[in-house]
This record gives C-alpha cells, structure tokens and sequence, in this order.
C-alpha cells in the first residue's frame, strides 16, 4: 500500500512538472468548414490546420477536446480544457465571462440561407444557433427566433419547413447552399461581430499572450491568410 | 488511411477463390452503390458509433449492479433504528428522486468534479497562494487537475465514464432504494415473528428470512428501472461520454462536400437503427425478467409460487 502511494505521488509530481507545457483545445466538432468529425473521427477543418500550426508556433503540446456547443464555456472556465478555439465571435457579452486573444479571422459576414428568394425575413420564422451572434441578431431584426444546439440543425429545419431561413456564418453556409441547387442565400449580408478568437479563462493571461503572439506571427507572414483562402474560400475576408 | 474488407476466406474455405475480394476505400468519390456504402459503413466514424453501443452495454452492467447496492444501502439505512442513519436514508431517496435528472446531471456533475479538485489541490499544492474563485473561473494548481491535462484522452474518457456511472447509479439507487423499502415491508410479518420465535437474532432473520423474500416484491419496480436506465444512457453526452445517440445525430446529419463520403439528411435511418436496438435490448431484458420471477417465485407463498408448487407436486 506505501509503495502504491508513494508511486501515486511520484507519477503525479512528473506529471506535474510535465504539464505546464500541455494545452487542451476545446471545440464543437460540428461547424464545417472550422471544425468539424472528419470520416477517420477525428477533429479537422480550418481551426484544427490553424490550432496545431499555433501550438507548433507557441511551442506548446496540444490536445483536441470536443464539447456541447452548449457547455462550452462553463467547462472552460471551470477548468476542463484551456482554451475554445469553435469559431467564436469576439462579443462584448462573451468578454464579461472569458477573455479573448487577437481574431484569426476578421469580422466576417453572416447570410440567410433559405428554399426561395422571397422570404420574408423581417417577420418569418428564422432558424439560428444557440447562443450564438446571429441568434442574437434574429431576436433584434423582430423576427421569430427557432433555436437549435447545432448548426446543423438549423439547416434541416429550413428543408423540412419549419424554418423560413436559417441564418449562420456565411463561411458555413456557402457550401450547404452550393451542395443544394433548392437552397438560396436571401438578402444582404450581414456583418456581425468581431471576428473569431480563441476564448481562455481570464486568470490565464500567459497563455492567451503565447497565442496571441503565434496568431501575431502568422498573420505577418501570410499563412493565416493562406489557411482561410483554403478552408474558407477565395471570397471570405482576410487580413 | 485505406481501409480493405478482406472476406474471411479461413472460415469458408469453399469460397476462397470467388469471395476473395479486395475492397480499397482509398477514393471515396470515385465509389458508386454497394462498394461505397461498405466503405462508408467502416469509415473510422462509424467504427466509433459501433463502439459506442458498447459503451452503452458496458455503462449498464456497470451502473445496474451498483445503483441496486445504493438502493440496498439506501433501504437499509430508511429502516434502520439508529435515527440519523434513518434521516439519512429517507433524506437521500427523497430529495434524489426529487430533482430532475438533467438538473442533476448538470449541477451535481461540475460540483462533483470541482469538489475532487478542490480537495486534490489541497492536498497537493499546499503553498498555492492565488484564490480558487477568480470570478467566474475555477483555478486549481496543474497539479491537482482530475485527470492531469497531461493524461491521455482515455484516461479523460474513463474518468468521464466513471463520473457517469456514479451519477447514474445515485439516481437510479435512490429510486431503487424506495422499491426496495416498500419490498421489505411487503414480507409477510408472519415469516419474521416465525424465524424470532426460533431464536434467530434481528441480523439473522433480516438477512436469512427477510432479504431472501423480498426480492420477488421488488422484482416489479426494479425491472421498471432497468428499462428506464437503459433508455436514460443519451444523459451521458451531458457528462461528455458519446453514446449512441449522440453518433446517431451526428453521423445523420447532412455532409457536405467537405467530407469524403457526402450525404443529404439521414438522421432518419440512423434513429430508426437506434429504435431496433432499443426494441431488441427491451425483449431480451423481458425473457431474462421473466426467468428471474420464475426463479425467485420458488417456494414463495405467491401466486406463481403455489402455481409452481401444485406443478411439482
């Protein structure tokens, strides 16, 4: 039993001396093209090339972790991975709770994907994500607002007729509408948010600095603009 | 990666020359009918949503034995003459059974966790001198972490597994704690005045008369846990264990072309896998609970019990 424990101790200790150096990635694993379960199980989509070159730059051993859409944040802060790299939008409302590194993709529109051209948008009813920037917007335009945990979803409620339109990224929706020929983008373009950013607890500045300085690094070199040319298209904003 | 279906020409040595064929799944696009839809069954997705219906199994024969000792221990002490032992029982059936699963499943989950780490870091970090509460985040020392970050995924997934288990089986005992208190009383008093009057003490006539006897009245409710508890496992992508249903929704889902196996909305067909496995667990579990009131309607002054008496007579 002394042994055991004395074992116990020293595994935790070199683990502990080990761990300062591994970050854990949280992300949804269900927004394509950022990150989405690719055929082999595994995380892949823009945010995975680009979280592996950051960790690679910030010299950093990184580990991807999937998590609810839902629960992102109160498992960050609670401490069950270091950092959200899902496609958030920097917001005012999200930076009360986590803290925010520089954006690795600047403020990008948002569309309305729709079955016809005539939909009305300003009084129908509109499919969005939970918790996300373009619920929000949905609330404020007055229209009715059908939430849904997963993108996904908001896709299929338009298809089978609950939904009017959905409104997501347009980054999202640009290959949904193009794999559809019944599918049509409805309306302008709708700027929201910040950009995207890597979300951290905001007891831990070291780390989001580490990021921020590997997003800094990329962004002058030109291959974060060639990450977004190739997972987001040629049309999609870059720096 | 490619992945090739060889045909087990070792156990169908007939068939060896004909059925040898060499499927490569190396360009799913280029695939048509059968030989696509055999790649895309076995892509490394689908491997993990057929693990997961073990997950399934694996959580139920874990959690079901478990839960059961809870409601055991939970009886027991709502029986019991040592009165805060008595509050304590009754106290935990009661506020258990009273919260909703997903609140519980939500709250007690973090709390639990958070608690482990707590108690880890004071343990371990004892010099630490930052606050744990910094606002909205909970900061513990890397060193206390449950598991440590540096743990590999499994390990994560079986400390995310054992939370499940435990969680359900303080549910699932709470309410099999109630089943089993209400057993207890329905053993004829007659059987225990019978095993006193022989000079047994309380211990032994509880375990020698009353707990043999009481199974066949618990046998009703406890059978209608089980089938709650197996159709209760999609609370496990709450606690982050992916289960079925959560590969059925996600593998379901429509693919665009940024997937190598592209495909409009299936969610349909994966659920309607979902519903036969569900059909096929409820039968099996009805034939084997239907073995058991056999088996323990033995010798029982119940209805089956006599029926099976004039039978052997």
């Amino acid at each position: 039993m002394k042994t055991l424990i004395l074992t116990t101790a020293a595994l935790a200790l070199s683990a502990g001396l080990a761990s300062a150096q591994t970050v854990r990635l949280g992300t949804e694993g269900a927004y394509p093209p950022y990150n989405f379960i690719n055929d082999a199980g595994e995380v892949a989509g823009f945010e995975r090339e680009l979280g592996d070159k950051l960790c690679e730059l910030a010299e950093k051993t990184c580990e991807w972790v999937t998590n609810d859409w839902d629960s992102i944040i109160p498992n960050l802060v609670s401490g069950n991975y270091d950092a959200i790299i899902a496609g958030m939008s920097i917001t005012p409302e999200r930076e009360e709770v986590v803290a925010f590194s520089q954006n690795y993709t600047p403020p990008s529109p948002s569309a309305y994907a729709a079955l016809s051209a005539d939909v009305d948008l300003e009084n129908g009813v509109i499919a969005a994500q939970t918790g996300t920037i373009q619920a929000n917007h949905v609330v404020d335009t007055g229209a009715t607002l059908l939430e849904f945990p997963n993108p996904d979803e908001t896709v299929a409620a338009v298809r089978n007729g609950e939904a009017d339109a959905a409104m997501a990224d347009k980054d999202f929706l640009i290959p949904v509408v193009e794999g559809d020929p019944d599918m049509v983008f409805v309306g302008e373009d709708i700027p929201l948010g910040g950009g995207i950013g890597m979300a951290f607890r905001k007891s831990d500045p070291e780390l989001r600095e580490a990021f921020t300085a590997a997003i800094q690094t990329m962004k002058d070199d030109g291959s974060l603009n060639e990450l977004i040319i190739k997972w987001l298209g040629e049309d999609s904003p870059r720096f | 990666m490619p992945i090739q279906i060889l045909h087990d020409t070792a156990r169908h040595p007939r068939h060896a020359g004909r059925d040898a064929t060499i499927l490569s799944c190396t360009d799913p696009k280029t695939l048509e009918g059968l030989h696509w839809l055999a790649c895309y069954l076995t892509t490394g997705k689908h491997m993990a949503f057929y693990a997961s219906f073990g997950t399934v199994l694996l959580l139920l024969a874990v959690t079901a034995p478990v839960a059961l000792a809870f409601g055991f221990g939970g009886a027991m002490a709502a029986r019991s003459h040592f009165a805060p032992l008595r509050w304590f029982g009754q106290g935990y059936t009661a506020i258990v059974r009273g919260v909703p699963d997903i609140a519980f499943f939500l709250f007690f989950v973090i709390a639990l966790d958070q608690a482990i780490e707590y108690l880890r870091h004071k343990v371990r970090c004892p010099d630490w001198d930052q606050p744990i509460r910094q606002g909205s985040d909970f900061v513990v020392c890397q060193a206390a972490k449950m598991p440590l970050s540096t743990s590999p995924q499994w390990v994560h997934e079986t400390y995310g597994f054992a939370i499940a288990v435990f969680t359900f089986a303080i549910v699932f005992g709470a309410f099999a704690a109630n089943v089993l208190y209400g057993a207890m009383r329905a053993v004829p008093h007659g059987q225990i005045e019978t095993a006193e009057a022989y000079g047994m003490s309380q211990r032994q006539s509880f375990w020698r008369v009353l707990v043999p006897q009481m199974w066949i009245f618990a046998l009703p409710g406890l059978s209608n846990l089980w089938m709650i508890l197996i159709k209760a496992t999609p609370l496990l992508f709450l606690l982050g264990v992916e289960d079925i249903v959560y590969w059925a929704r996600e593998l379901g889902g429509s693919k665009t072309d940024i997937f190598e196996y592209p495909h409009p909305d299936w969610r349909l067909y994966y659920f309607l896998a979902l519903l036969v496995f569900y059909l096929v667990l409820t039968r099996l579990s009805e034939i084997v609970l239907k073995r058991i009131t056999h088996r323990l309607s033995r010798g029982q002054a119940t209805a089956l019990g006599e029926a099976q008496r004039k039978a052997a007579a």
